[in-house]
């Protein structure tokens, strides 16, 4: 690719005079001048504000940002909180659920989502009409998808309810008001949402197994699950990994979910990092201990995202 | 690999294995598409009942007397926090916010990827992965500072409005959301167009320079015209995140009448003053989910595509 550009711009027939004119010049620089602005943007906002971030981090700004240095105090506080169990101090919570939450969630949607795939890959008649039905989810937006399972996880109003109307009277499912069980009920919304996606995911790798490796290993009389097993879940290692990622940026991310269905939870017990970011920052007037969480927020997904990245943009050979 | 062949045995008893492989894997296809179903059925059932309806009624039943009146509430009436006047307002700051950013972020993609891919220069992987990794990063981690600056963009507002008697779109939350959006969405939409101009024919290009064509000419005569599946990919995608954003808009726009509608939603739904009318919070959802929903429904082919685009390599 980089040969043909630099083929390119010796065609060009400017380029091969002696001196080349301002004008000329200017049409050699346009392209960069056309990506400096999205390039300057991104440095500016996205690097210069997480800098400026991990300096709020180490000052003892409250309400308002401070910008003396007072020490890694912040830090210190959070990583007292990490063991303050008893009673839980809210980043406790916050990282204990984020285990929970992040382990399930990932675990939960890679396992449902390659099951359905596979089922669906079984020529099945319906498959038009199944898909959409499975992946619909992933367009709501988490406020949208937690109001509906605040409703439906309701003890009064909804599943709970309509089976005792039913006549199961003994059933009880009240997680929701639980302190100790509603950041499972993020788990099932959130699977309910993401599952789908990573059914296409998985679909799409699927069919792009060569089919004469499944034949020739069916000659070989293996049996489905076998064939399953040995042959087509390590193909679709690639996969495994791409949906890993999506799933734990999107867990690491989740906030407005947990704003949604719980609204926090009784005592806050439904929170993420995301929510304790928020929390601290804007509401309890801690916006240095607000901004440590968010650097450690994005140091664990630095530490997922960068190995990936890297590998994907060198393993092309420009 | 679409034909995974069940091997066909027959028992004994000579009933047919395959036949009972294939019962169990419709009832499960089915059981499960129930469970992806059930929440949208429920909201969109409850959201046509009367109140004594749902008070008394199975959650699950269908409206027996069909009412729009809690749609009409929700679009017009409905209370969020003090102020009740319906979702109306909120649905357009949200398409006022969407719109221009959806449309900004997708051309100032749409240049990045054809610069990248057909005017390399040196260090343009290092370019395109500092703002790949940008679509990876916690928003909290950022949430803080651009608060600072739309503050003091907003005071700047204010002081254009004394010398001027023009904002010029400073501090105004609806403009201040369209930077936000377009600032964190650019690096999705490079990379879109980026891997779709990839594997665009370089010759072409190469041609149109020998006969003389400009960068711009060759991005609006023979890049634009051949990107539609891309643009039409990236539309949706920005659309349908921009749309459901709650983080951005409930730390900048977070109250008042300028709320994009995922902020008055959860305002209208946590709102406990006076009886809750669950049918007009459903209603009110609804109406949030049903701009993404209906680009789902038009467009879902673009907006799996989409969505796939930003987790395998293209």
């Amino acid at each position: 690719m980089s040969t043909v550009a630099t083929s390119q711009i010796k065609l060009t027939p400017e380029h091969a005079r002696p001196r080349a004119s301002v004008r000329s010049r200017l049409q050699d620089a346009l392209p960069k001048i056309v990506l400096a602005p999205s390039f300057a943007i991104t440095i500016v906002f996205v690097y210069g504000f997480i800098l400026w971030t991990i300096y709020l981090s180490f000052t003892n700004s409250k309400t308002f940002p401070s910008y003396v240095i007072t020490g890694s105090r912040a830090y210190q506080r959070l990583w007292g909180w990490t063991f303050d169990t008893d009673p839980p101090s809210s980043w406790y919570t916050s990282i204990t659920n984020m285990g929970i939450f992040g382990f399930l969630y990932i675990f939960i949607c890679l396992a449902l989502g390659l099951f359905l795939a596979i089922l669906l890959d079984q020529k099945i008649r319906g498959e038009g009409v199944l898909r959409p039905i499975y992946l619909y989810p992933m367009a709501l937006s988490f406020i949208v998808t937690g109001v509906a399972w605040k409703w439906f996880l309701d003890p009064g109003l909804g599943l709970e309810q309509t089976l005792h109307q039913w006549g199961w009277t003994s059933f009880h499912f009240d997680w929701i008001k639980n302190k100790d069980f509603v950041i499972y009920t993020v788990v099932i919304a959130g699977v309910w949402q993401a599952s789908g996606f990573i059914m296409a995911m998985f679909l799409a790798g699927l069919r792009g197994i060569d089919g004469e490796i499944m034949k020739a290993a069916q000659i070989d009389g293996a049996t489905t699950f076998q064939l399953y097993r040995r042959i087509v879940i390590p193909l679709l290692r690639p996969i495994f990994l791409s949906a890993f990622i999506v799933l734990a940026h999107l867990a690491i991310k989740s906030y407005d979910l947990v704003v949604a269905l719980t609204s926090g939870g009784p005592g806050g017990s439904a929170w993420l990092p995301s929510n304790f970011m928020y929390e601290y920052t804007f509401k309890r007037n801690e916006m240095a201990v607000g901004s440590a969480s968010a650097v450690i927020m994005l140091m664990t997904i630095v530490a997922i995202i960068v190995p990936y990245l890297y590998s994907e943009l060198r393993e092309k050979p420009q | 690999m679409s034909a995974v062949a069940t091997p066909v045995r027959q028992t004994a008893g000579g009933v047919n294995v395959k036949t009972i492989n294939r019962i169990v894997i419709y009832g499960l296809l089915a059981l499960f598409a129930l469970f992806y179903l059930m929440p949208l059925f429920v909201m969109l059932v409850t959201s046509f009942k009367t109140m004594e309806e749902i008070q008394n009624g199975n959650m699950l039943a269908l409206p027996q007397a069909p009412t729009f009146e809690p749609w009409i509430k929700a679009w017009s009436e409905v209370c969020s926090g003090l102020t009740c006047v319906g979702m109306k307002g909120y649905f357009w700051n949200s398409i006022k916010m969407v719109v221009p950013a959806v449309i900004i972020s997708t051309l100032l993609g749409a240049l990045n990827g054809y610069v990248l891919t057909k005017w390399r220069f040196r260090g343009a992987t290092l370019v395109f992965g500092l703002m790949l990794f940008a679509c990876f990063i916690p928003f909290q981690s950022v949430l803080l500072p651009m608060a600072t600056i739309l503050g003091s963009l907003g005071r700047f507002g204010v002081k254009l409005q004394n010398a001027t008697g023009f904002t010029f779109g400073f501090g105004n939350p609806t403009v201040n959301l369209v930077f936000v959006h377009v600032v964190y969405g650019i690096g999705f939409t490079t990379l879109f167009f980026r891997n779709y101009y990839e594997a665009f024919p370089n010759e072409l290009v190469k041609a149109a320079q020998i006969d003389g064509a400009s960068f711009f000419q060759i991005f609006r005569r023979i890049m634009l015209p051949n990107s539609l599946p891309i643009i039409v990919v990236t539309v949706i995608y920005q659309f349908t995140n921009i749309w459901n954003d709650f983080l951005f808009a409930s730390a900048y726009a977070g109250s008042g009448d300028v709320m994009p509608m995922t902020v008055a939603l959860n305002n209208v739904v946590n709102t406990s003053t006076g009886v809750v009318e669950y049918n007009v919070n459903m209603a009110a959802a609804m109406i949030a989910a049903l701009p993404t929903l209906l680009v789902y429904v038009l467009a879902g082919r673009y907006f799996v595509r989409g969505l796939m685009a930003g987790a395998v390599k293209g």
